[in-house]
């Protein structure tokens, strides 16, 4: 209950945020440029029909005005119209939400496997301070962490066709598929049977998750290996140690489970992260989600997408940041979440 | 050497109180330590040097080198030779030229970024942790809603505002959404200082609060700004070729590495050299400004006595 409590007053104080938010964000993109300006452009527009498309989108209303019109119409449900597609009008509430359902499967995939690999290389980085295998992670992270994403995506994408010939010369390809790595978005993946569906899932996820994960893998295996060696020197480590408490029950049971806890606080800084990442790396694999469409709605002028868009992203940061909090309450016993 | 490293064992026993007191050695300031502690770590000084090198060359070699950035009279996706180290790009223009034309833009454009934020963050932070209160949460509540959209979208949308793709509306746009972890990081900081004896000392003898932030919280707090505006260099770096790539940062007649890397990338397969140029200068640049910041870290850190490359 207490939870319940925690979970509805956190969301409570993240509503005035969210609200100055959009208005802020609102007022930015209003002055993005004129957004029937491509239809004003074209010879033999009925100028009748630009006025009429012009009150529809609430365009010769004030700032303000425009801003409660907009907020009201979010709020029941109606996102607006999207202007991307010219004289083309298309909602805008399903176009977002199938680019964030696209984006969301992404930024999962991504997140939860860096956050595995990165706390595993961490913790054997610690475990074995200073060995050939230290440094290698070590010099891994850094590389990762000084890497433009796209050129991660890029190269990953430049030589699929490389892999995708190994995979055909091992004679995997009856089983993976042929090719087996997609560069491009996986709208159709029509598959037969489970084992099928995974390695068609696989071959489709597999390069852009990579790119995605790169940076934030780094960010978690640094930051484990620093906590588990300032675990592994607590005085409580030493005391199971003498009490003869095997070594792999002393690196797993007691230290690995509180060297943890400070990682989840990058979690929520991450998400900001894997989300950039998300948008760069769907530009390069020309998948439909939420990059694409940014890029798109700016360089058409189409506020009300761009605003559907700056909302729902918004919106997931805050879970995403009750999410950590929460994670770190039940990790630490000593932080009562409530 | 000898004599430095057998003046730190005795500046080590001094502390312990094992030494004669007529064998201290002379009292030396904090930056004159940093500054040795930062000589003796390898791995940072050889980062500078690689990065000082890339400036000057970025710099210098523009000057004498034989082709303009401008000149596109060259043929079509020439092979690599002498005349031209790294071929030339689609519409004939000598890729090394457009390599260091496109360095300068990106580190003017992230060293701005970094000063910027940094000072941003740094006042922000410090009246913040300060003065707590009212001040305290109006400034949190303000990061708190620069966090909520991601940097890239932001600047996206913020340049296209202000209708030009310049550098420096690139590196206004870029910073007005990246000084908030500087920000989180002093406020901390300054809370925790302004506890301690000394700022009540300057409060009792009459100091105004711009005094005690800028006089005595902020040289206090020198260290950890060093080092985040340093990192804040290199993910500037990355951050404005990332805008680059996607089509919405710096345009035309500017540049950057991140617009010579979309320029080119398409090349990978036939011309690989169009696109690992522009890459790997970028890498070094983010690689070298990352291992100075650690570099700084372990200089300032007071606890760390060891040197390790």
């Amino acid at each position: 209950m207490n939870l319940v409590l925690y979970v509805l007053r956190r969301l409570a104080i993240s509503v005035p945020v969210l609200l100055i938010g959009t208005f802020l964000c609102f007022v930015m993109v209003a002055n993005t440029g004129d957004p029937l300006g491509e239809i004003r452009s074209k010879p033999g527009t009925n100028l009748q029909a630009i006025a009429d498309l012009e009150h529809k989108l609430g365009l010769d209303q004030s700032v303000f005005a425009r801003y409660f019109t907009w907020l009201g119409h979010f709020l029941s449900g109606d996102w607006g119209i999207s202007i991307a597609q010219g004289n083309a009008l298309q909602p805008v509430a399903p176009k977002v939400m199938a680019a964030f359902k696209v984006t969301l499967e992404l930024v999962l995939a991504a997140s939860v496997l860096a956050l595995f690999f990165g706390v595993l290389v961490g913790v054997l980085a610690a475990v074995k301070q200073y060995s050939l295998w230290d440094y290698l992670a070590t010099t891994l992270a850094f590389l990762m962490f000084s890497m433009p994403i796209f050129c991660i995506a890029i190269v990953l994408k430049g030589y699929a066709i490389r892999l995708n010939g190994w995979v055909r010369q091992l004679g995997l390809a009856d089983v993976l598929g042929d090719p087996w790595l997609r560069t491009t978005s996986p709208e159709s993946l029509s598959a037969t049977g489970v084992g099928d569906a995974l390695a068609k899932y696989v071959g489709a996820f597999l390069l852009p998750t990579l790119s995605i994960m790169a940076i934030t893998f780094a960010a978690y295996s640094r930051f484990q290996r620093a906590s588990m060696l300032e675990v592994l020197s607590a005085d409580y480590v030493r005391t199971a140690r003498a009490k003869g408490v095997s070594n792999s029950r002393v690196i797993w049971r007691h230290a690995f489970r509180n060297a943890l806890i400070p990682v989840m606080t990058l979690f929520s800084v991450n998400f900001g992260a894997t989300v950039t990442g998300a948008i760069i790396t769907e530009t390069v694999f020309n998948w439909h989600g939420m990059g694409t469409l940014l890029v798109e709605a700016v360089n058409k002028n189409d506020p009300q997408v761009l605003m559907g868009w700056l909302v729902l992203i918004a919106v997931s940061v805050v879970v995403a940041n009750l999410v950590a909090d929460l994670l770190y309450g039940i990790l630490d016993p000593r932080i009562r979440v409530g | 050497m000898a004599d430095l490293n057998s003046l730190l064992a005795s500046e080590t026993a001094t502390k312990d109180g094992t030494l004669p007191p007529e064998a201290l050695p002379e009292p030396r300031s904090q930056g004159k330590l940093v500054l040795r502690k930062f000589l003796h770590h390898k791995l940072a000084m050889a980062s500078t040097a690689v990065l000082v090198l890339i400036i000057l060359l970025s710099i210098l070699l523009p000057l004498f080198w034989k082709h303009s950035y401008e000149d596109s009279s060259f043929a079509s996706f020439a092979k690599p030779s002498g005349e031209f180290p790294l071929g030339t790009t689609q519409v004939g223009k000598d890729m090394v030229s457009q390599i260091l034309r496109g360095t300068q833009f990106s580190l003017l454009i992230a060293l701005t970024v970094s000063i910027l934020s940094t000072v941003v963050g740094v006042v922000l932070g410090a009246l913040a942790g300060y003065l707590r209160r009212f001040t305290d949460s109006a400034v949190s509540r303000v990061t708190d809603l620069f966090l909520i959209i991601p940097q890239i979208a932001a600047a996206a949308i913020l340049a296209k505002v202000f209708g030009s793709g310049s550098w420096y509306i690139v590196a206004l746009v870029l910073a007005s959404f990246g000084w908030m972890q500087i920000a989180r990081i002093t406020r901390a900081e300054a809370m925790s200082l302004s506890q301690r004896e000394f700022v009540d000392a300057a409060r009792a003898s009459g100091a105004g609060t711009f005094r005690i932030i800028f006089k005595h919280l902020v040289p206090n707090m020198v260290g950890s700004i060093t080092v985040n505006a340093t990192l804040a260099v290199a993910q500037a770096v990355l951050a404005e070729a990332a805008l680059s790539f996607i089509g919405l940062g710096v345009q035309l007649p500017d540049t950057s590495l991140g617009r010579v890397i979309l320029e080119n990338y398409a090349q990978l397969q036939t011309r690989p050299a169009l696109f690992f140029g522009p890459f790997i200068v970028l890498v070094l640049i983010s690689l070298t400004i990352n291992f100075i910041g650690d570099g700084l870290r372990d200089a300032f850190d007071p606890r760390q006595r060891r040197m390790k490359a």
